[in-house]
């Protein structure tokens, strides 16, 4: 029910009611609320797996679950924080919703597709759940699902992998419809650089969607008919080559990592200038560094595979690219500070999250850095100190960028505003807790923790008790995050169009907005951060 | 600016139509290459062993299949021109020769594949496992490949079926003949990887 | 539904007609036939013919299919990026791969 009192997307005004009208509904502002409350949903659960994996590295818990549990537990949080939570997050939830109000459109280009592709993922999510209980018990692969082992353990390997098959038919029916969404349903008068930023990295993802998970479909169907029929790929017994597998799996999953963080950096790049109340410095480099991210991108897997027998030739080669790769990202890095240079800075709850995630991305993109060099590599793959840098860059990246895209498009969403305090008192365990947690990993992998071990030996435990310590302080901001919006969703003061001031097309609208959006259609004739005199959209 | 695109009235785009049948069959064609990027990286490996089991294929049928989906690619692409002349009979002929040849397709498919798993040459037969590793492989990625392959020809077979459906009745217009387009996308990919696996199995030797 | 074509590419009125007749199409089924002939000559010359064979004529039917059967000829400028995109982003994986597996 909405705020304000007029009818909005939220009201039932169709010829269905209740739950029927939500999960049968091709309104990409519902669809993108299933998605977030799925989405959600899955991060809790992983973050419940993460949780129990700490604890089972404290001397005092290490026997609350055996190794292959253990095995199973790590396999299952990457599977689910992965594919069901970094990758189709901020697109799905915030692609969904926002891109068409922030091009001044009435949907996405194809509506019922929109929908159909919130349910291959709801079942691919499923599938992959189900191999959880069925069978011979959960993946123990790790999410990356490495052959030979992927194709010889009698867990559930192939259902899980069927699953994340199925998930990424989701993904490339999203990247179709947003690109032709972006193509063809651009408000009048907004040219290609009159549109913000976050369409911009949004259609940058939508490209690697398309192209890049079909790779992993091809390795996935081949995975599973290695192990269902016998065909010999990737199985050395078989003649194949478990190198290759490396290859197939990281083509993919390594543009995928680009499709996580392209719209948490398009998120910030709409936050930053609303709270500097200045246009944003470098629109072009940012627009184009977005699509330099994404080509670029495809370019460097290797370097997931330094220490597993590829040649040198080729060593040196994805080593150099991945130099090059970090270049578009420090770009953006750059104008995000310069945009806040002589801005008048309105510090928002977005806007702490906001620069949160600068800090933290760059801790995470300077440790891939540092790993993308050779001889540090050696030393380095494998250890805990990979783990810390993904979990900056997928959690202090995509999660803060997905957390502060919720607490600037909250009000807008749902017509009400959360309590700042608590969004502020929230921050305080979350930030420390993660740095606790991941920091500490960093220096563990440096000492020589290998991941994915159940046991380690004694000289690691401080380590691991302070990130274990460090988990839940991270996991009580956590609650107190999400309480603050649980409660503010029913509970919190009514927000008007623009609470921010913001100065794009979705704060012209009514917060929640009506479900065609746009009560008239905006005409466009400027670009999308002005602020000051004459600033009128 | 233009007026007409601001007001709000019922209009198709059938632009964006076809753009999302191209970004679907960018999809469908790296989906593909992922088989081939694996074919290489595998004969690369064992070029002697792929020359052996390509001397096994029957290069024949091979050749006749490719002459029968080029053949099915031609006369769907005539029904097209056909429907936009408004020669509808000529059409729903066109797109029926098309499904014809399309199952003649799958018939020479099953004819060859029941061969070859008479020869003890499929996945898990104790004759291939004896076979050198590269001649395993290479029946493994023949079977994948070619049996996608089939899949998707049933599929585009069975989306033909209902387009026929659709020409007979006259739902599709001469003018803006969308769905018939797109089928027709589909169809000449499922074309076009076919012209890739040819040389790939039946010319390796 | 609000709607602006800011890429008109592909919507003039005068492309919707835009096509080929048949005998264009003949002409090209021909040509894909007579090169399937001559792929499958050249494959027989040796190893070395039968790769160059692949690398060449293959895509040139390729081409022929895209442009033709799939009008490709006859779109805008955005049809034909959408492909080249793909097609390039193949080039890079294929190039890469052999990074590696040209010096094992």
């Amino acid at each position: 029910m909405s705020a304000a009192g007029h009818p909005s997307f939220l009201d039932d005004t169709g010829p269905r009611k209740g739950v029927l009208a939500w999960i049968l509904s091709t309104d990409h502002k519902r669809i993108g609320l299933l998605y977030l409350y799925a989405s959600l949903g899955f991060f809790f659960a992983g973050a419940l797996i993460g949780l129990v994996m700490r604890l089972v590295q404290l001397d005092r818990f290490h026997h609350l679950v055996g190794a292959q549990t253990y095995n199973a537990l790590f396999t299952v949080h990457g599977v689910v924080m992965i594919f069901l939570f970094v990758i189709p997050g901020l697109p799905a939830v915030f692609g969904n919703f926002m891109l068409p109000l922030l091009i001044g459109a009435q949907d996405v280009a194809f509506p019922r597709l929109n929908l159909a592709s919130w349910y291959f993922y709801m079942a691919g999510a499923a599938i992959a759940l189900a191999s959880l209980f069925l069978g011979h018990g959960p993946p123990d692969t790790g999410w990356s699902f490495y052959a030979p082992f992927s194709l010889r353990t009698g867990t559930n390997v192939t259902l899980a992998v069927f699953g994340a098959f199925v998930l990424g038919f989701s993904s490339m029916l999203t990247g179709i419809n947003f690109i032709t969404t972006i193509h063809r349903l651009r408000a009048p008068g907004m040219t290609w650089f009159r549109m913000p930023l976050f369409p911009w990295s949004i259609y940058a993802t939508s490209w690697i969607q398309v192209l890049a998970t079909p790779i992993l479909a091809t390795t996935l169907m081949l995975v599973m008919l290695e192990r269902i029929a016998g065909v010999g790929i990737f199985d050395p017994a078989r003649g194949g080559d478990p190198l290759l597998y490396q290859h197939m799996f990281w083509i993919y999953s390594h543009p995928a990592v680009y499709i996580m963080i392209l719209p948490a950096m398009g998120v910030i790049t709409e936050i930053l200038p609303t709270f500097a109340r200045r246009t944003i410095f470098g629109y072009k480099a940012i627009a184009f560094s977005s699509i330099g991210i994404a080509a670029v991108g495809s370019l460097v897997w290797g370097h997931h595979m330094f220490t597993s027998g590829m040649s040198p030739f080729a060593n040196l080669l994805f080593s150099l690219l991945t130099m090059i790769v970090a270049v578009p990202s420090a770009i953006k890095v750059f104008n995000w500070t310069a945009t806040l240079y002589k801005g008048s800075i309105d510090f928002q709850p977005p806007l702490l999250y906001a620069l949160t995630f600068i800090f933290l991305f760059s801790i995470g993109g300077l440790t891939g850095v540092m790993q993308g060099a050779l001889a540090v590599n050696v030393h380095l793959h494998d250890t805990y100190f990979i783990v810390g840098h993904f979990h900056y860059v997928m959690f202090g990246g995509t999660g803060f960028g997905f957390f502060a895209a919720l607490l600037y498009w909250f009000p807008k969403m749902f017509g009400r505003m959360y309590s700042k305090t608590a969004a502020w008192i929230a921050w305080v365990p979350m930030f420390i807790g993660f740095n606790m947690l991941y920091f500490t990993m960093l220096v563990l992998g440096l000492e020589g923790m290998p991941r994915r071990y159940y046991n380690h030996l004694p000289v690691f435990n401080t380590g691991h008790e302070v990130a274990t310590v460090g988990s839940w302080i991270l996991v009580l901001g956590l609650v107190i995050f999400f309480a603050n919006l649980a409660y503010a969703r029913f509970y919190g003061a009514e927000a008007g169009p623009a609470p921010w001031g913001g100065s794009t097309l979705e704060w012209t609208t009514p917060s929640p907005p009506p479900v065609e959006n746009f009560p008239e259609p905006p005409v466009v004739t400027r670009g999308p951060y002005v602020y000051g005199l004459g600033a009128r959209p | 600016m233009n007026l007409e695109a601001v007001l709000p009235h019922e209009h198709r785009d059938d632009f964006a139509g076809k753009l999302g049948m191209w970004l679907f069959l960018l999809t469908e064609i790296l989906f593909f290459s992922g088989l081939f990027l694996c074919y290489s990286y595998l004969r690369a490996k064992y070029p002697a062993d792929f020359h052996q089991a390509g001397s096994d294929m029957n290069v024949v049928l091979g050749v006749a299949n490719t002459i029968v989906l080029l053949t099915s690619s031609l006369t769907l692409a005539a029904g097209i021109v056909a429907i936009q002349r408004r020669r509808r009979r000529l059409a729903l002929g066109c797109v029926l020769a098309t499904i014809l040849l399309g199952l003649v397709f799958l018939v020479d498919k099953a004819v060859e594949w029941t061969a070859e798993i008479h020869h003890g040459l499929y996945p898990g037969a104790s004759h291939l496992a004896r076979q050198p590793p590269g001649v395993q492989v290479f029946f493994g990625l023949y079977y994948t490949m070619t049996g996608l392959h089939g899949l998707h020809v049933i599929a585009g077979i069975s989306v033909l079926s209902v387009m026929a459906v659709w020409v007979a009745r006259g739902r599709i217009e001469p003018d803006r003949p969308l769905a018939l387009e797109n089928s027709g996308l589909f169809w000449h990919l499922v074309d076009v990887v076919w012209i890739f696996l040819l040389p790939l199995f039946y010319l390796a030797a | 539904m609000n709607e602006k074509y800011s890429d008109r590419s592909g919507v003039e009125p005068a492309d919707r007609h835009a096509g080929p007749g048949y005998s264009t199409l003949v002409a090209v089924w021909a040509a894909l036939v007579a090169l399937t002939g001559l792929l499958v000559l050249v494959s027989r010359a040796g190893q070395g013919a039968a790769v160059w064979g692949l690398l060449l004529i293959t895509p040139l039917k390729a081409s022929l299919v895209f442009y033709f059967f799939m009008h490709l000829k006859y779109e805008g400028l955005l049809l034909k990026t959408v492909l080249a995109v793909a097609l390039c982003t193949l080039v890079v994986f294929f190039t890469l791969l052999f990074a590696d597996t040209a010096f094992h």
